[in-house]
């Protein structure tokens, strides 16, 4: 992958497949640490999302195609908007009300506490990472299908 | 110096960073100019104190500009041909923005004043917030407990979002695809 001559220099390729993962990783903790600290599903997800576009411009549109299951990406976004709503009717089923806080809250300040807020954070993280993704995909293949025609 | 100090600069700042958006004819530079905009109000939102909002905002900022960027920085799209100004439609607006200024003024005097809020139930949130929903982040507390249902609204509008772009692109594509076999 490093060879090909799509994407940017070399240094720009060595330089993001170290850095991404950090990127991940913040992400990451942003989303699990929603209900502790501020960032939560929203911003979390943006830096996942944004951790692919580093992948996708250092590397180019073809090569992260290879190994990046878009199909999959899409399943994964369509499936974690369906989970929200499924926690919605749950809490219906074991409180009551529609989106209820069913789960035990804990104790403040720990990392599993705040009930079902939490969860609902990892998957509107999940999704707004791929959606976005998928939103800057499909563009940037508009424009290129574009600069190839012209 | 006071919050309002601040605001009131960024504000200038971000006003000003509009009009070199609008005005400037090179469309990198516009580009920039409303990443200007755009990190103004992320800064307005940390002197606010609300470093969920900035944080996004920022986020987003930084993905819009990566898009535009990505989207228009190509040879042909730089020239643009400058805008003819009409003097009368301009008088016109100005007059129109001062009339609507000077009629607004009595709505200004019935806001409350800086940091006090007006709705009561902001009060319910921040003093029962960590207590009812176990969530130290009291935005976390809110977005997804108490206010759940906009957030679902939210995830909805987010997923027909992308539904609609990658549907509408796809037809584009297979209409291409069907001119180049034709």
């Amino acid at each position: 992958m490093n060879n090909s001559k799509q994407g940017m220099t070399l240094i720009v390729k060595t330089v993001t497949r170290v850095t991404v993962w950090l990127i991940v990783l913040y992400g990451i903790y942003l989303i699990l640490h929603g209900h502790l600290t501020p960032g939560g599903g929203f911003g979390g997800g943006v830096i996942l999302a944004l951790a692919f576009l580093n992948i996708m411009l250092a590397y180019g549109r073809e090569a992260t195609q290879k190994w990046l299951n878009l199909k999959f990406l899409e399943d994964i976004e369509a499936v974690s908007a369906t989970l929200f709503l499924f926690m919605g009717l749950l809490g219906i089923a074991l409180g009551g009300r529609f989106l209820i806080n069913f789960l035990p809250k804990g104790s403040p300040h720990a990392l599993l506490s705040a009930g079902n807020i939490p969860i609902l954070n990892i998957l509107i993280g999940v999704k707004v990472a791929m959606s976005l993704f998928l939103v800057v995909w499909v563009l940037a293949g508009l424009h290129e299908e574009k600069g190839g025609q012209s | 110096m006071p919050v309002e100090t601040w605001l009131t600069f960024i504000l200038g700042f971000m006003i000003l960073g509009s009009i070199v958006a609008l005005e400037i004819r090179d469309i990198l530079s516009s580009i920039v100019a409303i990443g200007v905009v755009g990190l103004g109000v992320s800064i307005a939102f940390l002197f606010l104190q609300a470093p969920d909002l900035a944080i996004v905002q920022f986020l987003f900022e930084i993905f819009a500009l990566i898009i535009l960027v990505r989207a228009f920085v190509k040879k042909d799209y730089h020239i643009e041909t400058p805008a003819r100004v009409n003097g009368f439609m301009v008088a016109i607006s100005l007059l129109v923005l001062i009339a609507i200024f000077v009629s607004s003024i009595s709505v200004f005097k019935l806001l409350p004043p800086f940091g006090q809020p007006l709705f009561e139930t902001a009060s319910h949130y921040v003093n029962y917030g960590t207590e009812e929903t176990g969530a130290v982040n009291l935005v976390a507390s809110i977005i997804l407990d108490y206010r759940a249902y906009d957030t679902l609204g939210e995830v909805t509008v987010l997923f027909t979002a992308i539904l609609g772009t990658i549907t509408i692109l796809r037809i584009r594509k297979g209409k291409d695809a069907g001119r180049k076999g034709a």
